[in-house]
C-alpha cells in the first residue's frame, strides 16, 4: 500500500490572507455590538442585490482561501535509495488543486480550442505505416474517455446534465440544512434568503460542472505552454483577491496612525504628515511603483538564498508588489481620516472627555476611532476593485505578478498578440476577463450599497 | 491673490526637494551604481573593470553628498547628488543611458502626447457631463437605475480589455482605421481617432457616474427646490441652477489633471505606437534606464503641484464666494 505523505508549505501571503480573514471577522463581530452599525449592515443585506453580490464575493474569497493552504507532496523513494530520508516535490500544491483533480496536470503541447479534441497547430505526425502526414495532432487529455464512434456533443451534454444534477443536489442539501437552522432560530424572514440560496445554488452547480467537465475536456482550451486555461483562470482568483485586499490592509496601520495623529494633535505633527503625503502623492504613482518593483527585483537577484522553491520567490515578489501598491495609495485614506478627525476632535463629547482628564490614547481609542471605522471600511471596499484592475495594467508594463504565479493580468496581457493570430485565440482573454469582471462588478455593486448605507449624503433623492 | 500664489509656489519647493531626495535615495543609495552597472552590462561574465568604467562614464563615481577633497563651494557641487539631482531644478535632465539628451527628447515627444491627451480629455469630460445630465432628467425612474448599473458594469471592465478588443474589432477586423502609428500634422487624425474613442468609452462608466452623484447632491439643495417651486422648467433648473453649482466639485477633479496631460498615457500610447511621453516612460522602465525615470518623476511632480495651484485659482473663478488669502 502506498502512503502519500506531504509537508505543509506555508507561503507568506498564506499567513497574511488568513490573518486578514481573522481581522475582518473580528471587525464584523465587534460591529454587531453597536446597534447603529448593525442597522446599517441590515440595510445592505436586506436588498436582493446586496445579498447576491455578497455571496459571489464570498465564493471568490472561499476559492482564494482553499488555494491558500499549500503543501508539497512527498516523492516516491528513488530506486536503490538506502536512507529513509523523504524528499519532497518542488511543486507546491494547494487544497484547491486537489479539488480540481487532474485539471492542473493535464498539459498539452500548445494551444487548443475549448472542447476541442485536436491541437490548434498542424504538426508532422508519423503514422503506423511509416509515412508522415501534416495534420492536427490529437490532444492527450481531452476526451480520452471517449470510445471510437462516440459522439462528442452527446457526451458533453450527458456529462453536463450529470454534473449539474450533482451540483444542484449538493446545493439543495446544504440549503435545506441552512433553512432548518434559520427556522429553529426564528430568523427565516429577516433577510432575502431565497436570493442568497439561488445565487449559492447557481455557483455550486456551475463549479461542479466546471470541475467535472474540466477533467474530461479542456473547457476553455489551453494556452501557449499547453496549460489548461480554465485551471489557470481559477488559480488567478487567489492572486486577484489577495492583491485587492492585501495592498490596502498592509498600509491601513500607516494611514490610520498618521491620519488620526495629524487631525488630533495638529501643529507640527499635522504639518509633517501633510508634507509626507503630499510629497508621495505628487510622484506619478506608476513611476514610483515601477521604480520600487525594479529595485526589489535587483534585491531578489542578489539574494537568491532567501527562497527555497520557485513559488516562494514568486510569492515574495508578490508580497512586495502588494506593499508597493499600498505605499502609493495610502495617501488618500490618510487625507480623509485627517479631515474627519479634525471635525470630530471639535465635538462636544471629545471636549468633555478632555475636561474630565481622559488621556489622549483613551480618547483616540474610545471616541475617535469608532467614529472613523465606516470611512476605513468604505475605502477598503472601494479600493479593492481598483487594485484588481490595476494588476492587469502593471502586467502590461512588465512590473506585475511573477509569471510563475497565475494571474488574470498576465493572461489578458498576452491576448493582444493571441487575438490577431489566425484563427484567433480568444479563450485565454475570455477566461481571465470573465472571472475578473464578475469579481470587480460584484465588489463595485456591493460597495455602492455599503456606501449608500453609511454615507447618507449620496443617497438618491427621489422626491 | 498674488501673495497667495507666491506662497503656494514657495510651499512647493520643500515638496520638490523631498521628491528629489526620495528618488536620489532610491536610485543611488538603495540601488547602488554598481547594481545599475551590473544590470546593464549583464549579471555574469563582467569584469570589475568594466563595471567601474561604466560607472565613471555615467558620472556616478564621485562622492554622494559631500566632497571633502574639493575646494570651497565645490565641496557641495562636485558630488553625484548635485550633478544628478539638484540640476533637475533647472530642468537640466542630462543624458539617457544610450547617450541622447533627455530634455530635447521630452520636448520632441510632448507634441504627440498632447495630440492624443487633449482631445481625449476634452471629449471625455464633455461626454461624461452630457450623459450625467441626461440621466439626471430621468432620476428615480427605471431607466436611471439601469443606466447606473450599466455605468458600474463599464467601470468593472479592465482598461486593457477596452484597448485590446477595440483595436481588434475596429482596426483589424473591420479595417476602418489604421491599427497603430502616428503622423504629424493634420493627416494624423486617422491614427488618433481610435485611441481617443477608446479612452472616452473606457472613462464613461466612472466619469458619468461621479458627475451624476455630484448633480444629485446639488439638485437636492434648497435653491433647486425653490427654482422648481417658482415654476422654472426642469431643463432651466438643470442648466441654470444645478450645472453652475456643481462646477466647483467638477473643477476640483479636472483642473488637477490638466497639467498631467503633458505626461501622456502610458498604456494607450504604447498600444497604438504613438511616440509620446507615455511610451517614453514605458520604454525607460522596460530598459531600466533610471536617468529617464528620474527626470520623469521630477517632471511629473512639478506638473502635479502646478495642478494643485491651478485648482485653487480656478475656485475663485467658478465660485465668487471663495477668496484666496
Amino acid at each position: 500500500m502506498e502512503f502519500e505523505t506531504f509537508k505543509t508549505a506555508v507561503l507568506w501571503t498564506d499567513y497574511l490572507i488568513w490573518f486578514m480573514v481573522a481581522i475582518i471577522v473580528f471587525f464584523m463581530l465587534s460591529l454587531r455590538k453597536s446597534p447603529q452599525n448593525s442597522e446599517k449592515w441590515k440595510a445592505v443585506f436586506s436588498t436582493k442585490l446586496g445579498m447576491s453580490t455578497f455571496i459571489i464575493i464570498l465564493a471568490y474569497v472561499g476559492v482564494a482561501l482553499l488555494d491558500s493552504i499549500h503543501f508539497r507532496k512527498a516523492l516516491p523513494p528513488v530506486e536503490g535509495q538506502t536512507s529513509t530520508q523523504v524528499y519532497y516535490s518542488n511543486d507546491v500544491n494547494s487544497v484547491l488543486d486537489l479539488m480540481l483533480g487532474e485539471m492542473g496536470d493535464n498539459n498539452e503541447r500548445t494551444y487548443s480550442a475549448p472542447f476541442s479534441l485536436k491541437s490548434w497547430n498542424k504538426e508532422n505526425i508519423k503514422q503506423s505505416d511509416g509515412t508522415t502526414v501534416r495534420d492536427y495532432p490529437e490532444l492527450k487529455h481531452a476526451g480520452a474517455h471517449l470510445e471510437e464512434g462516440d459522439g462528442q456533443a452527446a457526451d458533453i451534454l450527458m456529462q453536463s446534465l450529470l454534473a449539474l444534477a450533482k451540483g444542484l443536489a449538493l446545493a439543495l442539501a446544504l440549503i435545506a440544512v441552512h433553512r432548518l437552522w434559520l427556522k429553529r432560530r426564528g430568523t427565516l424572514n429577516d433577510l432575502p434568503w431565497s436570493t442568497a440560496w439561488i445565487t449559492f445554488a447557481i455557483i455550486i452547480a456551475f463549479m461542479t460542472w466546471l470541475i467535472s467537465l474540466g477533467n474530461l475536456y479542456h473547457v476553455l482550451g489551453t494556452d501557449q505552454a499547453g496549460n489548461d486555461t480554465l485551471y489557470e483562470s481559477l488559480k488567478g482568483i487567489r492572486t486577484g483577491v489577495l492583491i485587492g485586499s492585501l495592498a490596502t490592509i498592509i498600509t491601513l496601520p500607516f494611514a490610520i496612525v498618521f491620519g488620526i495623529s495629524a487631525g488630533y494633535f495638529k501643529g507640527w505633527v499635522d504639518d509633517a504628515v501633510q508634507y509626507i503625503y503630499t510629497t508621495l502623492s505628487s510622484i506619478p504613482s506608476i513611476l514610483l511603483i515601477a521604480a520600487l518593483v525594479l529595485l526589489f527585483q535587483v534585491w531578489v537577484d542578489n539574494n537568491p538564498g532567501y527562497f527555497e522553491v520557485g513559488l516562494e520567490k514568486a510569492d515574495g515578489k508578490f508580497l512586495a508588489l502588494c506593499f508597493i501598491l499600498g505605499i502609493t495609495s495610502w495617501a488618500s485614506l490618510c487625507r480623509l481620516l485627517r479631515a474627519e478627525t479634525l471635525k470630530l476632535s471639535q465635538l462636544d463629547y471629545v471636549q468633555a472627555a478632555h475636561a474630565f482628564g481622559v488621556s489622549h490614547l483613551q480618547i483616540l481609542w474610545k471616541h475617535i476611532l469608532p467614529n472613523l471605522s465606516h470611512i476605513i471600511m468604505i475605502t477598503f471596499v472601494l479600493d479593492f476593485s481598483g487594485m484588481v484592475l490595476a494588476e492587469a495594467v502593471l502586467a502590461y508594463i512588465g512590473i506585475g505578478v511573477d509569471p510563475a504565479m497565475a494571474s488574470w493580468g498576465n493572461m489578458i496581457n498576452l491576448a493582444s498578440t493571441e487575438l490577431s493570430r489566425e484563427p484567433s485565440i480568444w479563450w485565454n482573454l475570455s477566461g481571465a476577463f470573465f472571472l475578473m469582471f464578475t469579481l470587480v462588478l460584484a465588489v463595485n455593486l456591493f460597495s455602492d450599497l455599503v456606501n449608500d448605507a453609511f454615507n447618507p449624503k449620496t443617497r438618491l433623492e427621489t422626491a | 491673490m498674488f501673495a497667495y500664489i507666491v506662497r503656494r509656489l514657495l510651499y512647493a519647493v520643500p515638496i520638490l526637494i523631498g521628491v528629489n531626495l526620495l528618488t536620489f535615495i532610491l536610485f543611488f543609495i538603495v540601488n547602488t551604481p554598481e547594481d545599475m552597472a551590473r544590470a546593464h552590462l549583464g549579471d555574469k561574465y563582467v569584469t570589475e573593470e568594466a563595471v567601474q568604467n561604466w560607472i565613471a562614464d555615467k558620472g556616478y563615481d564621485g562622492p554622494m553628498f559631500f566632497n571633502n577633497e574639493a575646494p570651497g563651494v565645490e565641496k557641495l557641487t562636485d558630488t553625484v547628488f548635485y550633478d544628478k539631482s539638484v540640476k533637475l531644478f533647472a530642468f537640466d535632465f542630462g543624458q539617457s543611458d544610450d547617450g541622447r539628451d533627455i530634455s530635447s527628447d521630452i520636448v520632441d515627444r510632448m507634441g504627440p502626447s498632447l495630440a492624443l491627451a487633449i482631445p481625449s480629455f476634452l471629449i471625455g469630460v464633455w461626454v461624461n457631463i452630457c450623459v450625467a445630465l441626461m440621466v439626471l432628467m430621468f432620476r428615480g425612474s427605471r431607466l436611471d437605475k439601469t443606466t447606473v448599473a450599466v455605468f458600474v458594469g463599464l467601470m468593472s471592465i479592465s482598461y486593457l480589455f477596452y484597448i485590446i478588443v477595440g483595436q481588434y474589432f475596429i482596426a483589424k477586423v473591420s479595417k476602418l482605421v489604421p491599427v497603430s502609428g502616428f503622423n504629424d500634422g493634420l493627416d494624423g487624425w486617422r491614427f488618433l481617432i481610435l485611441p481617443v474613442v477608446i479612452s472616452v468609452l473606457a472613462g464613461i462608466g466612472s466619469g458619468a457616474r461621479l458627475y451624476r452623484t455630484l448633480f444629485i447632491e446639488v439638485s437636492g439643495q434648497d435653491f433647486s427646490r425653490t427654482a422648481r417651486a417658482k415654476g422654472v422648467s426642469e431643463t432651466g433648473v438643470l442648466f441654470h441652477h444645478i450645472l453652475p453649482n456643481a462646477m466647483l466639485p467638477i473643477l476640483t477633479g479636472i483642473v488637477v489633471v490638466i497639467p498631467m496631460l503633458f505626461m501622456g498615457s502610458l498604456v494607450m500610447e504604447s498600444f497604438f505606437s504613438i511616440p509620446g511621453l507615455g511610451s517614453y516612460m514605458l520604454d525607460s522602465i522596460r530598459a531600466q534606464d533610471f536617468s529617464i525615470v528620474r527626470a520623469m518623476v521630477f517632471l511629473g511632480s512639478v506638473l502635479y503641484i502646478t495642478g494643485l495651484i491651478l485648482t485653487d485659482i480656478s475656485y475663485t473663478w467658478a465660485d465668487p464666494r471663495v477668496r484666496l488669502s
